[in-house]
Formats: C-alpha cells, structure tokens, sequence
C-alpha cells in the first residue's frame, strides 16, 4: 500500500519538535509507528507533516524517582520485557506489555505512543487506569502532569493539546502487599483484545484490600474504569463473594459493541469472568504466592 | 525528497526517496535485495521481517527515510563466505519449510532470538516466532530447526 504524501522532519530535541508541531496544525507526531503508519497506509489518516521523535536523544529511560516508576517517551516494548525492574516489581505493566501485538512489533512499539494513541483496543490505557498513574505533556514553555484519568477523551481522543508532545509516563510504586495481573481474550497472537481487565491492587496488614483499581480494555469507546468494582472491593476482607459481586457490576457497567470478535452478551460475560480471574491473582500476587 | 543512506549487510546504499517510502520498498526496489517478502503489507504476517540495529521488526511498518544511517540485516546477509549460518542449516536440515515465503523473515527473527537466548525451550521458540505467519507447514518443522541451530551454535562455542 502507498500512503499519500506527506512532509517528514526528524528534530533531535524537544524544543525542536515542539515547534514542527506549532508550525502544521496537520502534523502528527511518529513514534513507535506501529498504530499509525498502517492507519496512513490505509489512508484513515493523511497528516500533512510527520514529526519523528525517535532521534531525540534521552527519551528512553526506565527508572525509580521519587515514589514513581518514571518511563520515557521512546521506551519500547521490548525494553519493558527486558526490564528486570518491571518484571520483578511491576506485574501487571508486565502481563500488559507482553501482551501488546507480537514480538516484532514490540520491538519498534511503545508505551507512550499506545496511550497517546488512545485506541480502546489498546491494551495500556486500562493498565495505567488500574494503576492511576499520571503522564508528563510538554508544551512549548511549560510542561503539565495529567492524572490518567483526566487524560483519555472518548476514542483516539485525548486532553493532550496539539502542540504537546507526551514525554513521560510515570506508575506509582508499589506500597508492600501490591500484586496486579493483566488478563486478555484474544483470537490469536496479534490481535486486540476482544476483552481485557487490569487489576492492582494492595492488602493492609489484615489482609484487606486497601486499595484497587480495575481498567478495562475494548469493551467501550474509551479504557474504562470499573469504578462501582473497585468501590465494592476497598477496605474489604476479599472472599469468593465478594470478587464475584465486584465482578458482576463490572459486567454491567461496561459498554461493549457487538463485533466479528462476540456479541454484546459474550463480552459482558467476558469482563465477568475476567475480573473475577485478574482480582483472583492480584491478590495470590500479592500475598506472594 | 529526502537523501537516505542505509547500511545493508554490510554495504551502503544511498537514495533520494520521497518519505512515504516503506523500508520494504527501498530494500526491494532501490537495494534490489528482493528476499525481503512483501506478504500482507498490514503489520501481522513477518515476511517484511529484517534486522534493524540487530533487532528484529517489520519493514513494511517503517518508512526508508527512518532508517537513515541505521544497519540493517537481511537473509542475503546471513551467509558468510558462501556458508551457509547455522539457522540456515537448520532450516534446510530440518525442512522448516514448504512454499518458503515466510521462511526469510523466520530466519531473521530466529537469528536474533538465539542471539537473546541462545538455550531456548520449544515454548520460548514458538513464543518468539509468534509474529511470523507461516500458512504451510503448521510450525513444527519450523521449531525443530531452531532448535536445530541452538544446537548447532553451542557446538561450534565449545
């Protein structure tokens, strides 16, 4: 497939970029790649300038700071896998990353750009929702931190301006008695999700839930929050009963389209058992089992 | 336009391309290293699949003017001196294939896997040919001549 033309920069630092995006308001920012450069083969998308960060030097670093596991710009996928940091303490950023596409794609994908893209499909955005994490948008002159839940807007729609340039992505770290889980039904490797639940959470000394929260991926025209889930689950000793019923207001708070991958009916029954099996092994990872 | 110049195993070729050049085009078309397959052009089946920097990835999920500058392997450059590289072998040993389409881009992921891990279990190789597409043999073989050549290597190490 031959895309349209286009005009192509590639800025080696951020004030640079910054100011390609000011100077086209069609400019659109190319990162990883792997969402965008086959929407503009498909021609669903036909940016007139395309602004490539992957030469800014510095963007690709994994690191623990002040209370927050901060990740850059242009960590990939791979490099997320291959983070002994995140597979050790970050459980549920790990299932997520190692479900995303398939390995060639991680190798090129990343974390900032599949939440910047804003696809329900994706599978972070539910991820970073369960761990209330925060993003960093810089601007010409200032930089701001979004809450994530103040960063998704409906579909492919997010509260970055067009001229901010999503640099940072930063996860809580996690308090003692933390465990989360990524669980996805997919047809076959490659394929989004038909449906997806995130779960993190933590347990007080008692062995109750403390706090939790619960994402869920492609079952609504953005990554949805499980919030009558989560509310039924805090400050709970977590039982059988009780991870069933948080599980039912999940199914029926989610707003899922019949499609190719299952009816309305399926999904729902889906998000159901899912976040049944997510809370199920946040909490067994949490108590270190 | 935008000059390119990108190493292919080992030699420079150099271009004036119009941005919306795929990678898998210019290897093609301006390289003329046609063992590079187009196969879905859609991100999914891994034909396109070359070393970039030693990693594998999707050549028709980039554009040339972003590989400016970069190394790339692809299967022309797995032969060294007319002998064939150990995955090579493996291959052919073990008929890890029948129309052979998606065998270049099988080989290149595989080259890099073992280089990762180089004593992988048949469910680590399956895992990490995930993203090459192969509609003929149904794997097996495939497996069998990774592991193969993760044999093959540790022979010639020792």
């Amino acid at each position: 497939m031959i895309p349209a033309q286009f005009e192509y920069a590639a800025p080696v630092s951020i004030p640079d970029a910054l100011a390609l995006l000011r100077s086209n308001p069609d400019a659109k920012i190319l990162s990883g790649g792997q969402s965008l450069i086959p929407l503009i083969k498909f021609r669903l998308a036909q940016p007139a300038l395309l602004v490539d960060i992957n030469n800014i030097g510095g963007l690709d670093y994994i690191r623990a700071q002040d209370g927050w596991l901060k990740i850059g710009a242009l960590v990939r996928e791979a490099d997320l896998e291959d983070s002994a940091l995140v597979r050790r303490s970050y459980p549920l950023l790990y299932d997520t990353t190692l479900s995303v596409a398939d390995p060639l794609v991680r190798n090129r994908a990343t974390l900032a750009g599949n939440l910047a893209h804003a696809d329900p499909a994706n599978d972070h955005p539910a991820t970073m929702l369960a761990y209330r994490a925060e993003v960093v948008a810089t601007g010409v002159n200032i930089s701001r931190v979004i809450p994530i839940d103040d960063f998704f807007r409906g579909l492919f729609a997010t509260s970055l301006a067009p001229d901010e340039l999503l640099t940072e992505v930063r996860v809580p770290m996690p308090k003692p008695r933390s465990g989360g889980a990524y669980l996805k039904m997919e047809r076959k490797v490659g394929d989004f999700a038909t449906a997806g639940v995130a779960v993190q959470l933590n347990l007080d000394a008692a062995g109750k839930i403390e706090q939790i929260g619960i994402g869920l991926t492609n079952v609504g025209l953005q990554a949805l929050r499980a919030k009558r889930s989560e509310d039924a689950l805090r400050g709970a000793l977590p039982d059988a009963k009780g991870i069933e019923r948080a599980a039912r207001l999940a199914q029926e708070d989610c707003d899922p389209a019949s499609d190719l991958r299952g009816s309305v009916e399926y999904k729902r029954n889906l998000v159901r058992v899912l976040t049944m099996r997510a809370i199920e092994k946040a909490i067994e990872r949490a108590k270190g089992m | 336009m935008e000059k390119v110049t990108i190493n292919i195993n080992g030699a420079d070729y150099s271009a004036e391309v119009e941005p919306r050049l795929l990678l898998v085009h210019f290897i093609r078309e301006n390289a003329n290293l046609t063992g590079t397959h187009v196969g879905c052009d859609t991100t999914s089946c891994g034909a396109c699949t070359i070393l970039l920097d030693g990693k594998p990835v999707k050549s028709c999920t980039m554009f040339a003017v972003q590989a400016n500058g970069k190394h790339l392997t692809t299967v022309e450059g797995l032969a060294q001196n007319g002998k064939l590289s150990p995955v090579q072998e493996g291959f052919h040993e073990k008929h890890g294939l029948q129309c052979g389409f998606c065998t270049p881009g099988m080989m290149l992921t595989s080259v890099a896997f073992l280089k990762k891990n180089p004593n992988p279990t048949e469910g680590e190789i399956r895992w990490a040919i995930s993203g090459n597409l192969c509609r003929c043999t149904g794997y097996v073989n495939i497996v069998e001549a990774v592991k193969y050549a993760a044999e093959k290597m540790k022979e010639s190490n020792q």
